[in-house]
């Protein structure tokens, strides 16, 4: 991980989510959320920040933002495609198409690729079980997904 | 009143208080049921139960579900069975599932002999694994004092209790998920980069050979076997009291001259005592304190009191890194192990007419935050450390079996002069409020003029983990902390930042019990019973002493006329204080 310098405002605004929680370190996790709703993702800083600041330690804060997949330390891409692997869209190929991401975009889940575009996640059940497998990217969202489609859904980004 | 529960117990009926455990109600009839995260340190008051492991599970007649033993509290009419074939088969395949990600190490493995997943497997009767599966793989971590190998991680997780509730030192954590949680510094970052005190506590309660010592033996045996090097060795109070448990002596038995008599075998050209330089210590420390009363009483209002200790080096590294501010507040006294090396390299090299460079001094320490005192910039010249380096009372008793000794059938032997002879008040500082205690025997009589007719300040003694007691000074009444385990440090520490502060003296020890329950010291495998009677041996050596004040030790008092000068004089001040460091900004991030 390099090494990330955070612009003062940044930290203020950290300080001040921290505050709007009476900086209680059982308040951890919804201050998390909210820094990530901020900022996009939760780099080592930020989590430097908030142990300070709730008055936690940074290794507590480390672990809690690995435990929960939704926390996440790098930025997501321009275009974050998510694989449902729900048991509807599993039972009905969703690993598939997450491997063929994978492949194609050469990056694991969890990541980024290096232009910034796309990074791959998995999540559970977006209500969409009828047309399962399902794919978003970003607020779009793609049905009865087959691996074979991955090269053209992707093509569609890279205009 | 207390409500009592009745139930049965493999057949027997047992009558327990409501509240406890069905682990606790088993013990309380002979039945040990196996545990393997459990974790009581009753006489600390310290308990660890998640209930993650699994080994302790029970039958209880009419659930569905086998319930762990250490966190069920017993019901009323409960039925319990310990050791029918369902519980002995669901901890045997436990066990294996544990073992199906565990290295095949044993051999060779640090913790063997001494290891609670090895023996817990063999009462178990394991004999066969079925499970053949993924295994973790982790790098492993060396520090200078602690090394961290996290294949050998079974998630009990006492280390994080002991790191984050007792020490409240917060570099530990569990991480991620499911496989792939491991116990893990903030970013998974070295120990070394992280808040780590090196107290060493972690390793103290691990159950397998994830946590253990750096290992300096072989560097030893290497420099006792150079023709052109004098090798020294200094002991810390606190091994003499539990060395013997390494060769299956009491608990409690002291063995100060059967250890001194093997390390002259290992062939030490000198057998010294740390505690000489205790009492030096005594003699510098207690001489700040008064200096710093003196002011205060005569009015100087930047004078910092309280006065905190500063001989425990886990302690030190824990106020660098979580109370930089108020650095400027612990004596600047060095610890005893670091008085004892300038004084062997510039003052006894002289006498034995030797160069500083082929001098090594080594330290044998109940403690891991030594190792790594030993290497700091500041106890270095020119790249030559004061104390070469420092091996744990454990590595000690591995050594002493290596040169075919039984340290049981050995004679009692005398240490060498002149850095050898000490007094009572130096051999307390093994146990908590032993040092506060020497500290007053040296600066009652020095500031009062007068002889103490009683050195016992029974007051002080005890295992509760805040004590405080006034001292009268023929008048002055001297306000007394004394804390051991950082977690009660840190209460100590925020009285003061807050000004709440009645004291004038704080003795703090980084491990529970003071040295005598160290990170290096033999494992006493959750018997904290252990820990009172090494510190109950240690108080008796004190009694058993001629000389029981700092100031009247006669080597002491020469090494002043000869050497020193005075106490806080100028080449005290070279040679036997320190200065502390801001280590808060230290945490890098890669």
């Amino acid at each position: 991980m390099a090494k990330i310098k955070l612009a003062k405002s940044k930290v203020d605004k950290l300080v001040e989510i921290c505050k709007s929680f009476d900086n209680e370190g059982s308040e951890l996790i919804n201050v998390l959320h909210k820094a990530q709703e901020t900022f996009g993702y939760l780099p080592a800083e930020v989590q430097e920040i908030i142990a300070r600041e709730l008055n936690v330690s940074v290794a507590h804060v480390y672990g809690v933002v690995t435990f929960y997949s939704f926390f996440s330390m790098v930025p997501k891409g321009e275009f974050p495609i998510s694989v449902c692997m729900g048991t509807a869209c599993y039972v009905r190929g969703a690993e598939k198409v997450l491997e063929e991401f994978k492949r194609q975009l050469s990056v694991p889940v969890g990541e980024t690729t290096e232009d910034g575009k796309f990074s791959i996640s998995c999540l559970r059940c977006v209500g969409a079980c009828g047309l399962a497998p399902v794919v978003t990217i970003g607020e779009r969202v793609y049905g009865r997904v087959s691996a074979g489609d991955v090269a053209d859904i992707i093509k569609e980004y890279q205009k | 009143m207390e409500k009592m529960i009745k139930l049965t117990i493999d057949k027997k009926q047992v009558e327990v208080p409501q509240g406890t455990t069905i682990l606790e109600a088993a013990k309380g009839i002979g039945v040990d049921i196996p545990t393997l995260c459990y974790m009581h340190l009753g006489d600390m008051g310290i308990e660890h139960k998640p209930g993650g492991c699994r080994i302790c599970v029970v039958e209880v007649e009419g659930r569905r579900n086998l319930a762990p033993s250490c966190n069920s509290k017993c019901e009323q009419g409960m039925v319990i069975h310990t050791h029918n074939m369902r519980v002995l088969n669901a901890r045997k395949t436990v066990m294996e599932l544990m073992l199906s990600d565990h290295p095949f190490d044993c051999l060779v493995c640090a913790k063997s002999g001494n290891c609670d997943l090895q023996s817990t497997a063999q009462q178990l009767g394991v004999r066969e694994l079925h499970y053949k599966g993924e295994q973790s793989t982790y790098k492993v971590d060396y520090s200078p004092s602690i090394i961290r190998d996290m294949d050998k991680c079974i998630m009990c997780r006492r280390c994080e209790t002991m790191c984050n509730d007792v020490q409240t030192v917060g570099a530990l954590s569990a991480i991620n998920r499911g496989f792939q949680s491991v116990v893990a510094t903030a970013f998974e970052m070295d120990l070394e980069k992280s808040t780590c005190t090196y107290c060493g506590q972690c390793v103290a309660v691990c159950p397998t050979g994830a946590l253990t010592e750096k290992d300096h033996t072989n560097q030893l045996i290497r420099d006792l076997a150079d023709p052109k090097k004098t090798v020294v060795v200094q002991t810390a109070p606190a091994v003499r009291a539990a060395l013997g448990e390494e060769f299956g002596m009491e608990p409690g038995t002291l063995v100060t001259g059967k250890m001194v008599s093997a390390l002259r075998q290992l062939g030490f050209d000198n057998v010294f005592d740390t505690d000489f330089a205790a009492d030096l210590t005594i003699m510098e420390e207690g001489t700040e304190l008064l200096g710093r009363l003196k002011r205060h009483l005569d009015g100087d209002k930047d004078v910092k009191l309280p006065i905190l200790t500063s001989c425990c080096p886990g302690w030190v590294n824990f106020f660098e890194h979580h109370f930089p501010e108020m650095k400027d507040i612990p004596s600047t006294a060095r610890s005893p192990q670091q008085m004892f090396g300038p004084i062997a390299k510039n003052y006894l090299a002289k006498k034995m007419g030797i160069e500083r460079e082929d001098m090594i001094v080594v330290s044998i320490m109940p403690c891991l935050a030594k190792k790594y005192e030993c290497q700091r910039d500041e106890f270095k010249v020119d790249g030559d450390p004061d104390v070469n380096y420092s091996i744990s009372t454990r590595e000690l008793a591995n050594l002493i079996k290596q040169a075919n000794m039984d340290l049981k059938t050995l004679p009692d032997e005398e240490f060498d002069h002149p850095l050898g002879e000490s007094t009572g008040a130096s051999v307390i500082f093994g146990a908590t409020g032993g040092v506060i205690e020497a500290a007053a025997r040296t600066a009652y009589e020095i500031y009062t003029g007068k002889t103490l007719e009683n050195v016992n300040f029974e007051a002080l003694r005890g295992m509760e983990g805040i004590r405080s007691a006034t001292v009268d000074f023929d008048g002055l009444d001297v306000n007394i902390g004394i804390a051991h385990g950082l977690g009660n440090a840190r209460k100590l520490l925020e009285d003061i930042r807050d000004g709440k502060s009645k004291y004038h003296a704080i003795e703090i020890m980084a491990c529970p019990g003071g040295c005598i329950g160290g990170g290096g010291q033999p494992l006493h495998h959750g018997d904290s019973s252990i820990l009172k009677k090494r510190a109950a041996a240690l108080y008796r050596e004190d009694a058993g002493k001629a000389i029981r004040k700092s100031h009247e030790n006669p080597y002491i008092i020469k090494l002043y006329e000869e050497f020193l000068g005075k106490p806080c004089g100028e080449l005290s001040h070279k040679l036997l204080h320190t200065h502390y460091f801001d280590k808060s900004k230290d945490i890098e991030i890669e």
